[in-house]
């Protein structure tokens, strides 16, 4: 969702979707002081009697063993390698610790330079200015395609072991890498449900809508029932939109070098924008800004039910909402056909290595040990809500089965590691992504405010995309 | 001894020829490496185009012909012009009336209602809006607790008709007391002998605020003037930060200067962006002189 807002500064509590946040407000890593995997009673048999030194331990060789094969480090013992790493999320610079005492040689630096659009606009400045670049940074799967276009980021694949990608989710591994080169290591990825306030829902003797039909269905007879409740807020949000258009099957951009096909405004996009602006007009779904702290109010008592979003998403719900803590629940995203199986993904993040790092062998190994060790992955699971790309974890029933607190005890990862395998991979962000998000936030905006409607907007939104990328030299077609 | 003298005069008078510009040195270093060089910098970059594909190309003054049809920015710029309209006159009218209550003598604890008045303009923008953003906020903000406190509709501060008073009503609390103490500072240095000639005369304290006190501040208030239609025309934290809560009516191209900022640093288009500020700038030089135009023939 790279670019729904401009700025951290700006009003609203925590920001930004895409991917989890983070000024790590609140957070310590507790793999050094407790470790949360030992008191966890639903983790597998062999976690629960893991002690703190073994669990580093272990961690550490998993992590070697992932890193293993061509991933070899510089040999210069005698000066130490110093990586910088920019990412937003809580507790990274205790995973760097972790992976700087398996490699003593290699001094990595985390900063957090802020989180969505201010992150990416520190990056394009360095970019442009050709220096100040980081070594390593995170960057959201929606926005690869854009610094590829700027021909920032490195290749990994001559340090990688053979094979090194089967070990990763279909689709998470098909958005990093072209051809044999990969521009990135997936870390975490953003599966969707629908994540509703049981309360609220049974209390009006509503059912967890299997269909968008019966979604639409749904919020009228709540807002009928309960004036000043909704079952859903369509707040601006161009990540969201994306992937909620991703499930639909919408499929806006084919680029293919210095060509891209523009199908913004098609017939889905088009039964999408009605069917929402079809709930507007009805006034069963608000229409408030979302993001902001009364946003999260809202969602917090019950004034709005229901948040179709991504496997990310307690990370800033837990800290914004206390009232409705072990009230939510997860439910499959609402399908378009009965009975269908598609699922969407929003947000998720990579680590990518920029052309310009002098050591490119040591930032492929520090990448490749964040994004693939499988303990530390268990953890940022289980604590931190970011779910895994490795195949074998998704495929874990004990770690899958993980009971949550937030949810009242339901073991949500079934549902997100099943809407994990019903992403189709086929989606392509635009290489100019943060710009096709400012058209869609302004003309929504304008939408909502009552200009036209959404299916309106979808045509202006073509039109401005189609002469952007011509004016970007791009040939359309 | 004429000459030994004669030898010595012309020294001193280079030394105090050049005395002036050494002193003038630091200013003229940072003056030209921070405003200078940067805007030769960006006139270079406006006469550029840098595109995703085919990289950089000499352009002449292509963005600036682009700059001046582009609806975005213009309509950017109408909408300061109808906020100055609003705000300018609110802001200058409650600050000078401040300054000349502060300034009669009638009131007791001067100087705590000076620094009262002018401790908005020491708030940070980012802050105060942040601020402002809480007490407008359309649900739980204070304003809307009392009017459902009062069982009165909750007021939208938000919507598209309110939005420009809301913005207005930020600034309006940020720069009266910088307006005011500038007025202030003028009727203080008023000599106090007109004074006691008006009452001489039997003039009562308002036709003495109005009729002599005014008049001769009146070089201040185009000051004032001139310094808020540049402000105005500048307008970016205030919509910038209060985007999020406002997305139906603030858009990326709300003020040009946000529009500068979006282009630059969301789209990718340093060289548009740069071309959007030199029109702007040229906006501003247009407005000002014809203000200065304006008030010159009004003050003939």
């Amino acid at each position: 969702m790279a670019a729904a807002g401009h700025a951290w500064a700006r009003i609203g509590s925590p920001r930004r979707p895409d991917a989890p946040p983070h000024g790590a407000a609140g957070f310590a890593f507790p793999l050094f002081r407790s470790c949360p995997l030992t008191n966890q009673k639903s983790n597998g048999a062999g976690f629960s009697r893991l002690n703190r030194r073994q669990l580093l331990q272990s961690s550490a060789v998993l992590g070697a063993a992932a890193a293993a094969g061509g991933v070899a480090l510089p040999a210069r013992a005698e000066d130490k390698v110093k990586l910088t790493v920019w990412a937003w999320t809580p507790r990274t610079q205790e995973m760097a610790d972790l992976y700087m005492k398996k490699k003593p040689d290699v001094q990595v630096v985390v900063e957090n330079v802020g989180q969505g659009a201010p992150h990416y606009v520190k990056l394009r400045n360095a970019i442009t200015a050709g220096t100040g670049l980081p070594d390593v940074a995170l960057i959201e799967f929606n926005s690869i395609p854009s610094f590829r276009a700027l021909n920032a980021l490195a290749d990994l694949s001559p340090n990688l072991p053979a094979g090194f990608g089967d070990q990763y989710m279909d689709w998470t591994w098909k958005a990093v890498s072209d051809g044999g080169k990969v521009f990135g290591l997936p870390w975490n990825s953003g599966p969707m449900a629908l994540l509703y306030h049981a309360d609220v829902l049974d209390r009006h003797g509503i059912a967890a809508p299997e269909t968008w039909d019966d979604f639409a269905e749904q919020a009228q007879k709540l807002a009928k029932a309960a004036p000043g409740t909704y079952l859903a807020n369509f707040g601006v949000d161009p990540g969201w939109t994306a992937a909620v258009l991703w499930q639909a099957g919408w499929r806006p951009f084919r680029t293919n070098g210095t060509e891209i096909e523009i199908r913004i405004n098609d017939g889905i996009a088009k039964n999408w924008a009605n069917y929402w602006q079809g709930l507007i007009d009805a006034k069963a779904v608000d229409t408030k800004p979302a993001w902001t702290t009364e946003w999260f109010a809202a969602l917090d008592n019950g004034t709005y039910a229901s948040w179709v979003t991504a496997a990310w998403a307690p990370i800033l719900m837990e800290q914004a909402m206390k009232k409705s803590f072990g009230k939510w629940r997860a439910a499959p995203m609402p399908q378009w056909q009965k009975g269908g199986k598609v699922a969407s993904n929003w947000g998720g993040t990579v680590f990518s290595a920029f052309t310009t790092t002098p050591n490119l062998k040591a930032a492929t190994d520090f990448a490749a040990f964040m994004s693939a060790d499988p303990q530390a992955a268990r953890f940022w699971l289980t604590e931190v809500f970011l779910f895994p790309v490795l195949t074998e974890l998704v495929d874990d029933k004990n770690l899958m089965g993980h009971k949550y607190d937030f949810y009242g005890g339901q073991p949500v990862n079934e549902v997100f590691a099943e809407a994990l395998s019903q992403v189709d991979p086929s989606f392509e962000f635009a290489p100019f992504q943060d710009y096709v998000n400012l058209q869609i936030e302004d003309h929504f905006a304008q939408a909502i405010a009552g200009h036209g409607t959404l299916a309106d907007a979808f045509d202006r939104i073509q039109d401005a995309v189609v002469a952007y990328a011509g004016d970007q030299g791009y040939t359309v077609k | 001894m004429t000459r030994f003298l004669a030898g010595h005069r012309p020294r001193v008078i280079i030394g105090k020829k050049i005395a002036p510009y050494v002193l003038l040195l630091p200013f003229v270093l940072v003056f030209v490496a921070f405003l200078i060089v940067p805007m030769i910098y960006a006139f270079n970059l406006s006469l550029h185009k840098t595109a995703l594909v085919g990289g950089t190309r000499f352009v002449g003054f292509d963005n600036y012909a682009r700059a001046f049809v582009d609806p975005n920015f213009w309509s950017g710029v109408w909408l300061l012009v109808r906020f100055g309209f609003i705000q300018m006159p609110i802001m200058l009218s409650l600050a000078l009336a401040f300054a000349l209550i502060l300034d009669s003598g009638l009131v007791y604890a001067r100087g705590l209602f000076r620094i009262a008045f002018f401790l908005p303009y020491a708030v940070p923008a980012v802050i105060a809006t942040l601020m402002w953003g809480y007490i407008y906020g359309p649900a739980y903000g204070p304003l809307a607790q009392i009017a459902a406190f009062l069982s009165l509709p909750k007021p939208d501060f938000f919507s598209e008709n309110a939005i420009l008073g809301s913005i207005a009503n930020i600034t309006i609390w940020e720069y009266t007391g910088y307006n005011m103490i500038i007025y202030f500072a003028a009727l203080q240095a008023i000599p106090a002998d007109l004074e006691e000639a008006s009452k001489m005369d039997g003039a009562s304290a308002f036709t003495y605020a109005v009729r002599v006190k005014l008049p001769m501040i009146v070089p201040m208030i185009i000051v004032t003037i001139m310094f808020s239609i540049i402000g105005t025309l500048q307008l970016f934290s205030e919509p910038y930060l209060i985007t999020n809560l406002a997305r139906s009516v603030i858009n990326s191209h709300f003020t040009p200067n946000y529009y500068a900022y979006t282009l630059a640093f969301t789209a990718q288009q340093y060289n548009y962006s740069a071309a959007i500020s030199f029109v702007l700038g040229a906006v501003v030089a247009v407005f000002s002189y014809a203000f200065m135009l304006a008030s010159n023939r009004g003050t003939r």
